[in-house]
């Protein structure tokens, strides 16, 4: 490594800690930015040596990056921003705190996968779905596709490993040379009606997919989830044993191995792995408060709101919806949800944005109450299971507000 | 209207929908079946034909190239040209309020618009995302309009359309002047489910769409307070 690439990743380990010991965070971003102010190359070089992969998409790539770390584990140590710092600086700092390692798995946000490319040239990249997500800010979902396809084209060796079930992914990943497809399945399919190829309609029947006017269809997948487990290429079946809830989680797994695949790991081997995972910076963690049974789930966007409902039991359910800058302001999002999965429930509502909720839920004809903290909430529900579904703000208040008490 | 249901066409959902449009009709479908108002809710999509006889059209917002096809096939398709001829009721948000005057810009080209309103849109000059409040035409009878926006168009009014309001928060239309109506056709830049916001609204097009001079009132303390909570947020 170059001497200024070494005082720059030096600096950056200290700063991170030092944000740290000063209470600001775990340093994962501060550390990144300021190496970076001294080698720009900094990320470049703190990835040479390292076989890395990288993980992007809308939705599931903290927890598919979590189980894919832990099935690399087994071949040496492996590098990682599991804290959900999902940009070049989260990698940077990543990279620089973790010292040298033969491995690397990197969750990258989605508008960042160009660069990451560039920079980290690595061996494989998982590409899970695209689907609206903070709307008032983020690219629209077709320019999002046309950005990926155009990153990919510059790397005509990286090993792709994409969702065969999204049309949007199966057309960005498409030209490349080197693809592993997957079927993990997918609940929401609003924004892939159109063809991004030729703009006709996108028909589908069961779990296939075509363009109607051309020849875009869903490629032929080599790892398909089926039930509570995955066919490998070769058509062996491996049970998936998560101590993750929900079908999605499967289909997460099933990428995992098969990017493990691509690093020599015998999904038979990897898919023991994972069981060892059991919770994703806080999600899918169980509390228990004054005799509730608390899990929390987090749902940023329509697509996760509808893999949330499959995970939830059927509980009291507290839903906390947010619209601060993280979040994206706009709350038009919930008339994409339907909550009817929920009619039969005990629903109580809180949040920033709970009069918003009131009038969607309304329209749907779920009663609820509101109620204006967490733990008016859990005092408010007997003693037992309490299903917690949170946008990405209210999810941390909720976290703290747990961390505080317990 | 006498017997017959309350019909209600959303069009193209396929194309245009892209910030939770399906509230319109799931709202209007709502308060039409509180007041004992049987309905019935279509969902047409771009390969299919648009039904003339409906009472009332819903169209919503999308991205830059689905707008231009959707464009494209309305005007092909004739079937909102013929039941605008007949009547009926249009609610046109974002993209789709931009779709029924004479021409607007997506990817930087100018087409075609329906020319059902007399107003023309193209691009300004920075993005408008954020809350839109404005005073409503005192014609429409109707209290403050309360949403939120994100486009990247600005709409130049003609003499043959009203706009809707005067911008109190946000840009609308180009600042000053939010929206456009005439006769049975409302359009808004208020984006997704406005509706949910401007339960006053969806009562005015219900109205419009079964002839009842009168609706009974709902209980809308949730949207009142949601209005309330908004109204605060944006004041100085």
């Amino acid at each position: 490594m170059p001497l200024r690439a070494k005082v720059a990743s030096s600096v950056s380990r200290t700063a991170a800690a030092l944000s740290r010991a000063a209470g600001r965070g775990d340093g994962s971003v501060i550390g990144g930015w300021i190496g970076l102010k001294i080698d720009p190359e900094l990320l470049a070089h703190l990835a040479q040596g390292r076989s890395v992969a990288l993980i992007s998409g809308t939705n599931g790539k903290t927890t598919t990056t979590k189980l894919t770390v832990a099935a690399l584990e087994g071949l040496g140590r492996v590098a990682t921003n599991a804290f959900g710092a999902n940009m070049p600086t989260g990698h940077t700092s990543a990279l620089a705190k973790a010292g040298a390692t033969p491995y690397a798995v990197l969750e990258v946000d989605e508008h960042y996968l160009a660069r990451v490319l560039d920079e980290t040239r690595p061996r494989a990249v998982a590409l899970l779905n695209l689907s609206r997500d903070q709307l008032d800010r983020a690219k629209e979902v077709a320019m999002m596709a046309q950005m990926w396809r155009d990153a990919l084209a510059h790397h005509p060796g990286v090993h792709v490993v994409a969702n065969a079930d999204d049309p949007m992914v199966t057309w960005a990943a498409q030209r490349s040379s080197n693809v592993t497809w997957f079927s993990a399945g997918q609940r929401w399919h609003d924004d892939s009606w159109v063809c991004p190829e030729c703009g006709g309609a996108i028909q589908r029947a069961g779990g296939d997919w075509r363009c109607t006017t051309c020849p875009l269809r869903r490629p032929r997948p080599h790892w398909v989830v089926e039930e509570d487990g995955v066919f490998d290429p070769s058509g062996a079946w491996h049970q998936v044993k998560l101590q993750l809830p929900g079908t999605v989680n499967i289909g997460n797994a099933a990428t995992a191995l098969a990017v493990a695949a691509q690093f020599g790991v015998r999904p038979a081997d990897a898919v023991l792995r994972l069981a060892s995972v059991t919770s994703v910076a806080g999600r899918y963690a169980q509390v228990e408060r004054d005799g509730r049974l608390i899990r929390l789930l987090l749902a940023k966007n329509p697509a996760s709101w509808l893999e949330a409902f499959d995970m939830a039991e059927a509980a009291p359910t507290l839903l906390s919806i947010n619209a601060r800058d993280p979040d994206g302001l706009d709350t038009s999002w919930l008339f994409d949800v339907d909550f009817s999965p929920l009619y039969g429930r005990r629903v109580l509502i809180t949040g920033d944005r709970a009069y918003d909720l009131a009038v969607r839920l309304q329209v749907n004809g779920i009663p609820f109450e509101h109620v204006t903290t967490f733990t008016d909430a859990v005092d408010a529900v007997p003693p037992g299971r309490l299903e917690v579904i949170a946008n990405y703000t209210a999810f941390q208040d909720i976290r703290a507000e747990l961390d505080r008490v317990n | 209207m006498s017997t017959e249901d309350l019909r209600i066409v959303w069009i193209y959902p396929d194309l245009l929908s892209t910030y939770g449009d399906r509230g319109n009709m799931l709202i209007l479908a709502a308060r039409a079946q509180a007041r004992g108002i049987p309905v019935e809710t279509i969902e047409v999509r771009s390969d299919q034909h648009l039904p003339d006889s409906a009472d009332l059209y819903l169209i919503g917002g999308g991205e830059d190239g689905p707008q231009a096809l959707a464009a494209q096939r309305l005007n092909a398709d004739g079937g909102l040209h013929r039941a605008v001829a007949r009547g009926s009721v249009v609610f046109a948000v974002c993209a789709g309020y931009q779709l029924l005057g004479t021409s607007f810009f997506a990817k930087g080209a100018k087409y075609p618009g329906l020319s059902l309103l007399d107003l023309e849109s193209d691009r300004g000059p920075s993005r408008a995302v954020g809350e839109l409040h404005g005073v409503i035409d005192p014609r429409l009878g109707l209290p403050p309009l309360s949403g939120f926006e994100n486009h990247g168009g600005r709409t130049h009014l003609g003499p043959g359309v009203s706009p809707l309001a005067q911008v109190t928060t946000g840009i609308g239309n180009d600042g000053t002047s939010e929206g456009a109506w005439r006769g049975n056709m409302l359009g808004t830049y208020s984006h997704g489910p406005a509706l949910s916001r401007n339960p006053a609204l969806a009562d005015l097009l219900l109205r419009w769409a079964t002839g009842a001079a009168y609706l009974p009132p709902l209980d809308d303390s949730w949207a009142e307070r949601l209005r309330q909570e908004r109204q605060l947020a944006v004041q100085p």
